[in-house]
């Protein structure tokens, strides 16, 4: 019998998952602390929360509605240009930089979704590509909006005002990385509390069995739509701060590489674990940070540990607290 | 009144006519069993009414109302729960799971994010029912894909019951079992049926299961409807022995 011998993911009991949850905060709370002992500087822990946020969103789809999409990039790089837009033509807002990359991002998702809910497995992934490289060229070849190949440069964030005092994100560098940390929480957490409720439910159900799940009324396109949507709203919330982070916004954040690298980080994590992305993306981060400066062929090796992870631990680096032998 | 009502039902597959003109009348109440040899169009017939695919020619009465152009999940919220040839449940998930995910559907909470107790407690209502109904109840916290077939079975049904279909639809509910699990079926089925008088059309092949339950009998036959009776007058029929019976023995 093919079912006793099967690998099944247990979720974690309540306690450990508790324990876990606090474990990931402490650690991201205390980066700015340990980051520096260990070689790293603050940025770099923003660019891992940032990355992070990203692969758990494009994973809010992949692990948990179980559709493939391999053009996220459209959403984080239309993240990244709203919020230059914003900076650059329009004002000195950094909270409103924010929603108008989420905006952006999110919205062009919605309708990107409603065309392509339809489609399901290797088709949806293909068109999602297509749509991506609609974007990119656009970014590409719009010389007078989007600047081009150079794209948009000399915007800086700005020091968010609370009236009786000041936050100065601009150059403290450790205010700016719990600003990146609060988005990171309000983002993450509502896709935690969906992924906890009947709607999350729902996007589980047609993961596991899309033919079940529409004998049980579901209506299928529709659900995948709006977990596509929900996606697209939180990685375009990564990519705005991705441009607040460099200070510019250029086409390569719209280039299907990183849909690929997206892609990657959530599956060395393990797709069907909520943290599992975040540190898929540090490991990412990380090494593309030490290797990048030592030589320039260093996606080698992190193609090399891609692989290590994938015939080691198949469910991904977190994934293998979840993975046990049926008895 | 009948619940369910099949009007020169046709379906073709390019030039292969897969059913051919059936029509057929199932009463509120019924224990419907729908046989035939290998071939003969029972799953097709099957997915027609359940709205996998649809027709190409005729109409589907489900309560008097046309239903042959709404899709599966309209069909669903109209009162049809069905199972599947091969089980079809949510494997890496719980018994549990799968149940609320079916009773939470059914119920319209399938787009909340957000549960009243009132609300949780009708859904905990229905899922602890129907795990007890299907005898899963040891079983409530395993992971569904690591059950004996059996039990995935009733699982399924359990999810379908969740629904709380005025019409229950069961695609070979003994199919790849052994002799236990077939008797433990049956029960359930019979059950279902005395019990709580839930309407009930199945396809079979085991016919100790079928003439076992069946108030009536529907023989099909390369796609067209042969004879229809109860289990006395179809073991009678001599077009049925020689098609079918007759060949089986």
């Amino acid at each position: 019998m093919s079912a006793l011998t099967r690998r099944t993911a247990l979720p974690l009991p309540r306690e450990l998952r508790w324990l876990r949850l606090a474990a990931v905060w402490v650690v991201l709370i205390a980066a700015p602390l340990w980051m520096p002992l260990v070689g790293g500087y603050t940025d770099l822990a923003a660019r891992i929360v940032v990355f992070g946020l990203a692969a758990m969103s494009l994973n809010f789809l992949m692990g948990f509605t179980g559709q493939v999409s391999f053009g996220h990039a459209a959403y984080f790089g239309l993240g990244v240009y709203g919020a230059g837009f914003v900076l650059l033509y329009f004002t000195h807002s950094t909270p409103l930089a924010l929603i108008a990359g989420i905006l952006l991002g999110g919205v062009s998702g919605a309708i990107i979704g409603a065309l392509i809910s339809r489609q399901r497995g290797i088709y949806f992934a293909l068109v999602t590509i297509a749509f991506q490289e609609v974007f990119y060229y656009i970014a590409y070849k719009w010389d007078s909006v989007t600047g081009g190949y150079d794209g948009l440069r000399g915007f800086q964030r700005a020091p968010i005002h609370f009236g009786l005092f000041t936050l100065d994100i601009q150059r403290n560098d450790i205010l700016f990385y719990y600003f990146v940390l609060s988005v990171f929480a309000i983002v993450a957490g509502a896709m935690g509390l969906i992924l906890r409720s009947p709607l999350g439910r729902t996007f589980l159900a047609l993961r596991e069995n899309e033919r079940r799940a529409r004998f049980l009324g579901v209506p299928a396109d529709r659900y995948i739509w709006l977990s596509f949507t929900i996606s697209a709203f939180c990685i375009a919330a990564a990519g705005a701060l991705n441009a607040l982070l460099n200070n510019f916004s250029d086409p390569s954040s719209l280039d299907v590489t990183i849909s690929g690298e997206l892609v990657v980080m959530a599956v060395l994590g393990g797709i069907h674990s909520f943290w599992g992305p975040l540190l898929g993306a540090a490991v990412f981060v990380v090494v593309q940070n030490y290797l990048s400066g030592i030589t320039i062929n260093w996606l080698f090796f992190v193609g090399l540990i891609f692989v290590v992870v994938v015939m080691f631990f198949p469910r991904g680096l977190l994934g293998v607290f979840r993975q046990r032998r049926a008895a | 009144m009948s619940m369910l009502e099949a009007r020169n039902v046709s379906k073709h597959f390019g030039s292969l006519v897969a059913v051919r003109e059936v029509s057929l009348t199932v009463a509120k109440g019924e224990l419907r069993a729908i046989i035939g040899p290998n071939g003969a169009g029972k799953t097709t017939f099957f997915n027609l009414i359940t709205g996998f695919f649809p027709p190409t020619a005729g109409e589907i009465l489900f309560d008097g109302e046309p239903v042959a152009r709404l899709t599966a999940a309209e069909r669903v919220k109209r009162g049809m729960g069905r199972t599947f040839q091969i089980t079809e449940v949510f494997p890496q998930l719980t018994v549990h799971e799968n149940v609320r995910i079916a009773a939470e559907a059914a119920a319209g909470y399938g787009l909340r994010l957000w549960l009243g107790s009132a609300a949780s407690k009708i859904v905990a209502g229905t899922v602890e029912e129907m795990i007890e109904v299907t005898g899963l109840t040891a079983k409530t916290e395993r992971v569904v894909g690591e059950l004996a077939h059996g039990d995935q079975r009733a699982a399924e049904i359990a999810m379908a019951l969740a629904l709380r279909p005025r019409l229950l639809l069961l695609d070979e509910p003994t199919a790849g079992m052994g002799e236990q699990e077939t008797y433990e079926i049956t029960g359930l089925i019979r059950r279902l049926h005395r019990d709580k008088s839930y309407t009930i059309i199945l396809v079979e092949h085991d016919m100790r299961v079928v003439f076992h339950l069946a108030d009536r009998i529907s023989v099909l036959e390369q796609g067209a409807l042969l004879a229809d009776g109860t289990p006395a007058e179809i073991a009678a029929d001599p077009a049925v022995q020689a098609a079918y019976l007759g060949k089986a023995a």
